[in-house]
């Protein structure tokens, strides 16, 4: 027993290497800057302050900080309302189509992020395939300003992540015990009483953790809303990258990055104690 | 730099010859965007005899080959994004590693300040005394004892001439647009020409430190956000040649990308006035082959050489002879080509702002969450 213990730590210290040098010490050096004081011509002076963490939750950047949890919750959200119905659907075909179904679910996972979000550029500018193709079925009026919009963010969100959100649904209701919903049906629930009651709530972790994924990977973002958003839509992302890139204003960036990075980390470690309790009670139930 | 490439490839259809400015540009200004990661990126090739920093397409393709032939030495050129990012390397290695680098005249000025580079005369880089008169004495370094103007320009208004009504000569154009144009302008997105076009339209100067004038210029560009299409730093040329926008505030050289692809635009500078901005070479005092360093900064200021960036990329270059080689075809086709260095040192060069860079950052993220 021991020796395999052994082992099996052996095998996991690349990975631990790894996430030690490559995550742990960067965020550490992050966090330490966020202590320091702004160099005047980038970089950091070594006087403690913690004045930039004061800074964060000054009305302007806790603004920015709540229409970025606007935006990402209000991506989650379109992103779990089409993820689930596609990731039933995939469910219910043939089992050796599930494969490919997913497959081309995660397909434009394989061009690039940059490139996906051009293409919506392409579709929803004023001269761009939407208008167009009103224009072609007889709109005479003047051309839909669709881009630039905080819908335009949101769309360019669900988008890109939309795979991750249908693959981890997929993943809960491939999991999901059949029999359970044939005894509820066979005890007098309807369909969707059924599914309200035994397949929605069985599948929360799967929904939960697509949910957490998108929100995380949404309010993060600062190329989306550089693009779709046409600059007009300031993310918690654009600026921590300001920060870095035009305001010569690390720490402050730093300090930012580091409230972000407590926000995505809290809500995994929820995500995580709810699916750990969520198993454990469907254990208890299988057992009881 | 790849997400440079990327955003510009598929953001314009360009014809080939533009199309090598644009990937310059998007990288100086944009490419940044994913280029956040690779601040720490070493730049330094042991193996050459001169490291040289620039933005990526900003020099001839071919200069290592040519350079080469011409004086026998190997350059390694490394690429950054923006002067914030060289600036950081160079703040952190006091400029070991690195020979020549290419920044603008107020990062050369902060380099000098911070005696990182190296003085410079006319004995060491004879090639000076091709620079213009007015190139030799810019505010920043009369006399060019610290750094070589490479590429100079301002800002304006490029516009699509069959879509616009008149003339639009002033800032006023571009914050309080008439109806027609409502919806259908862009204003640049970083800092300092954002907030220059707030200032200009104030009356205030490119350089206003005094926070009064710089909240009312916020106030401004805050009101005339409700009129604006988008705020864009790298596309706007291609939103005049779709017609998604009409009127675009824009640098000099990128208008030309427009009117390359459609003869309607044009660029006007506003009545009150704008920028003038200067991208420099500097050799860095730690460099250990200095010699060589001023060879090459002396083979870039020789005419033929020169001249590549006015007619390859379309920006104006401060040196005389270089201008005077150019096909006057080239500046019939792009009139700002031919702006002289008088019109040019009439605008107001942009200078390191100090402490009040961070003003300008706070109104910029002030403007962008504004509803």
């Amino acid at each position: 027993m021991s020796s395999q213990t052994a082992r099996s730590n052996l095998m996991a210290l690349p990975a631990i290497a790894w996430l030690g040098l490559f995550m742990i010490v960067p965020c550490l050096i992050v966090f330490a800057y966020a202590f320091l004081t702004r160099g005047l011509y980038g970089g950091v002076e070594y006087t403690l302050t913690s004045e930039n963490f004061a800074r964060v939750f000054d009305p302007l950047y806790a603004k920015i900080f709540l229409t970025s949890v606007r935006i990402a919750g209000l991506a989650t959200l379109f992103a779990i309302l089409i993820a689930y119905p596609a990731a039933y659907a995939i469910c219910l075909a043939p089992k050796r189509m599930q494969p490919i179904l997913l497959f081309f679910a995660v397909l434009p996972f394989w061009s690039n992020y940059l490139i996906r979000t051009y293409a919506w550029i392409v579709l929803l500018n004023r001269e761009g395939l939407i208008n167009n193709l009103l224009r072609w079925l007889g709109y005479d009026g003047e051309p839909l300003s669709l881009l630039y919009s905080e819908g335009a963010v949101i769309v360019g969100l669900v988008y890109n992540y939309l795979p991750f959100v249908i693959l981890a649904i997929y993943s809960s209701l491939s999991r999901l015990n059949g029999d359970l919903i044939e005894a509820s049906r066979d005890l007098g629930a309807g369909r969707v009483r059924t599914f309200l009651r035994v397949t929605l709530p069985l599948t929360m972790p799967g929904v939960a953790a697509g949910g957490v994924f998108i929100f995380v990977l949404s309010i993060g973002n600062f190329v989306t809303p550089a693009l779709l958003g046409g600059g007009r839509f300031q993310m918690i992302g654009n600026l921590v990258y300001d920060q870095f890139l035009t305001a010569n204003d690390w720490p402050f960036g730093a300090a930012l990055g580091m409230v972000l990075i407590a926000v995505m980390i809290g809500l995994l470690l929820l995500q995580a104690r709810a699916s750990a309790r969520f198993s454990g009670e469907t254990a208890e139930a299988k057992h009881g | 730099m790849i997400s440079g490439h990327l955003i510009l490839d598929c953001a314009s259809k360009r014809e080939n010859a533009v199309k090598l400015s644009g990937e310059m540009r998007a990288s100086k200004k944009i490419a940044g965007l994913v280029g956040a990661a690779m601040l720490l990126q070493a730049g330094t090739a042991l193996s050459a005899d001169l490291v040289i920093s620039n933005w990526a397409g900003y020099m001839a393709p071919d200069i290592a080959e040519t350079f080469k032939a011409a004086t026998g030495l190997t350059i390694e050129v490394v690429n950054h994004a923006t002067n914030e990012e060289i600036m950081g390397k160079l703040m952190a290695s006091q400029g070991k590693g690195f020979d020549v680098v290419f920044v603008s005249s107020p990062f050369a000025h902060i380099l000098n300040g911070q005696g990182l580079v190296e003085p410079l005369s006319d004995a060491t880089v004879p090639n000076l005394a091709n620079l213009y008169p007015e190139a030799r004495k810019l505010a920043y370094d009369p006399g060019n004892t610290y750094a070589v103007p490479y590429a100079w320009g301002t800002t304006g208004l490029c516009y699509r001439s069959d879509l616009v009504k008149g003339t639009p000569d002033s800032w006023a154009s571009l914050l309080a647009p008439t109806d027609d144009l409502k919806g259908k302008v862009t204003m640049l997105a970083t800092d300092r020409w954002l907030m220059g076009a707030g200032l200009l339209y104030k009356g205030f100067s490119v350089n206003e430190k005094d926070p009064a004038k710089i909240e009312e210029a916020k106030t401004a560009l805050i009101a005339a956000k409700k009129t604006l299409l988008a705020y864009d730093d790298t596309t706007f040329y291609s939103k005049l040649v779709s017609a998604e926008a009409s009127l675009v505030q824009a640098w000099d050289g990128w208008c030309n990308y427009g009117i390359a692809e459609n003869d309607k635009i044009k660029f006007v500078v506003p009545k009150e006035g704008s920028d003038l901005w200067i991208d420099t070479m500097v050799i860095m005092k730690n460099s250990e082959k200095k010699e060589a360093a001023l060879k090459f900064v002396n083979y870039i200021l020789e005419a033929k050489n020169h001249a590549w960036a006015a007619s390859n990329i379309f920006y104006k270059v401060p040196n005389k002879p270089a201008m005077e080689s150019l096909d006057p075809a080239l500046i019939a086709q792009y009139p700002n080509m031919g702006m002289t260095p008088a019109e040019l040192v009439g605008y107001e060069e942009l200078q390191d702002l100090g402490e009040a860079q961070r003003d300008y950052s706070k109104a910029v993220s002030e403007i962008k969450a504004a509803n």
